[in-house]
């Protein structure tokens, strides 16, 4: 039997198809993957994401610790509760996993970590963080739900007492704050507004039945990577992973070369890969029918070969999306083996939707 | 428990058939997958049908139904030739997870012979595959 989250007895009443994902048992879907997709574009959805770690970092030295060991720049981080999102690196620039810091005092950050990569996070983190002095604790303690959609903000903060509504009302994106024993976030996997909140697990399925009063609709991780992809976002494991660095993911833009005298680790090789030029991860926008999927082969106008990282049916677009990862090349349009065809498609520039609307044309 | 048609024959992959001509040898029957695999597939986003005329045999991968989550191959449950595909399903393949057995039909054969039933299941033992299946 695999891991268990806090909400686990309520995903199965409310008639969950459970499956593996990374040693956790998770709702792939509560009937349809695609009602669930449509419920967080257009209204308020909500995810069990429970299954991912919650690391406190504590000391004096902590901010310093975290710019050495993470390829974004926490000093970008000045006002208590800024969030930033970054890459982890081995020191040959291969992606350890990626994560959300959050900058809650200067004793004290907070990252959440992938669940599949969660141990190794924690061996790479803490044998880094001896050297500064930096406590690492895995707060277990936690359940976390992320509620997600153009409603999703509004319906959530009727859980709270109506004086704190306001403050939590006002968190800007990417801002979290404490509000009593819950941690709220203005932050996301799915491209729509909404909250992550990170709540005792005692809390967990008062707060998830309570949410599902208020008219937010239960959603799997079946509906959470369609709304990822939508939104261009990446997923550890499938777009980027140890054999892959940032410059060839679609993260460069998460990498923080500047200021050049700070030190991170796998700066050195990335500095090199960069003057190497090489691949680029890109979106695909299927021409015709079919469904996209990874390791599908791609080929260039140049007649060069890529592939696709993740591919998906879109619900919002009615059309196949995919990240791929190819040769720099001159044209948009390539095309994919798909059962031993070639199908036409095009590059397209990420995000495809964003709050709930197209940003490619068809 | 899956919902299960006495009137038509099973394979261990889940593809149901029907006779469009009763117990006759020989005849049209039509094909498509059963309530248990539309459910185990989830919504449905991509079938594609075999073509008119296409001569197929017993066991032959013909059709792909895709879901958000994966694609899976559909195998003619007996040998003959293709004579309509349900056109229906490029715009609306949830045809197939609202209504497998009637409107998410996926081809219809023309049998050139009569055709060997051993390979197929009645209702009653799909219903304990199933549940043998899933033990």
């Amino acid at each position: 039997m695999g891991l268990k989250t806090a909400l686990y007895d309520s995903h199965v009443l409310q008639g969950a198809k459970i499956v593996d994902f990374g040693g956790w048992e998770m709702p792939l879907h509560y009937g349809s993957q695609i009602e669930e997709h449509h419920a967080v574009r257009r209204d308020a959805g909500m995810f069990d994401v429970s299954h991912m770690g919650v690391v406190d970092l504590t000391g004096g030295r902590v901010r310093e610790f975290l710019r050495n060991l993470l390829a974004n720049d926490v000093g970008r981080l000045k006002i208590p509760g800024k969030a930033l999102y970054s890459c982890m690196l081995l020191p040959n620039g291969g992606v350890i996993d990626d994560l959300i810091v959050y900058f809650l005092s200067e004793n004290m950050f907070r990252l959440v970590v992938n669940a599949g990569t969660r141990d190794k996070d924690l061996a790479w983190i803490g044998r880094h963080a001896q050297a500064f002095g930096v406590a690492v604790a895995l707060r277990r303690d936690l359940a976390m739900i992320a509620i997600q959609g153009p409603n999703a903000r509004q319906k959530t903060l009727q859980l709270l007492a109506p004086a704190q509504r306001a403050a939590a009302l006002e968190l800007p994106p990417f801002y979290g704050a404490a509000f009593e024993s819950w941690f709220i976030a203005r932050t996301g996997y799915t491209g729509e507004d909404g909250f992550e909140v990170m709540l005792p697990s005692a809390d967990a399925a008062r707060a998830w039945n309570e949410l599902r009063t208020q008219g937010v609709a239960p959603a799997g991780l079946g509906a959470r990577d369609t709304l990822r992809l939508e939104a261009g976002m990446n997923l550890y494991g499938n777009d980027m992973d140890e054999e892959h660095h940032p410059l060839e993911s679609g993260l460069a833009w998460t990498v923080a070369f500047e200021p050049g005298e700070r030190d991170f680790l796998g700066r050195a090789a990335l500095e090199d890969l960069r003057r190497a030029g090489g691949r680029e991860l890109v979106g695909l926008l299927l021409e015709e029918r079919g469904v996209l999927r990874s390791h599908q082969k791609v080929v260039t106008a140049e007649m060069s070969a890529g592939e696709v990282t993740s591919g998906t049916f879109s619900p919002t677009l009615n059309r196949s999306i995919a990240l791929a990862r190819v040769p720099r090349t001159s044209g948009a349009a390539v095309q994919v083996e798909i059962r031993g065809k070639l199908h036409a498609a095009r590059i397209v520039k990420p995000p495809f939707v964003r709050h709930g609307k197209a940003l490619i044309s068809l | 428990m899956s919902d299960i048609p006495n009137d038509l024959r099973y394979t261990k992959s889940h593809e149901w058939v029907r006779r469009a001509n009763g117990d006759a040898p020989n005849g049209t029957v039509e094909i498509g997958i059963s309530q248990h695999a539309q459910s185990a597939l989830g919504d449905l986003v991509f079938v594609e049908v075999p073509e008119v005329g296409r001569t197929l045999s017993a066991g032959e991968a013909c059709a792909v139904v895709e879901s958000v989550k994966a694609a899976s191959d559909v195998y003619s449950p007996v040998s003959g030739k293709v004579i309509a595909g349900n056109g229906e399903l490029a715009a609306q393949p949830e045809l197939v997870n609202q209504d497998p057995y009637g409107s998410g039909w996926l081809f219809r054969l023309q049998t050139a012979a009569p055709f060997d039933e051993t390979s197929l299941m009645s209702a009653a033992d799909y219903a304990q595959f199933l549940a043998d299946e899933t033990k």
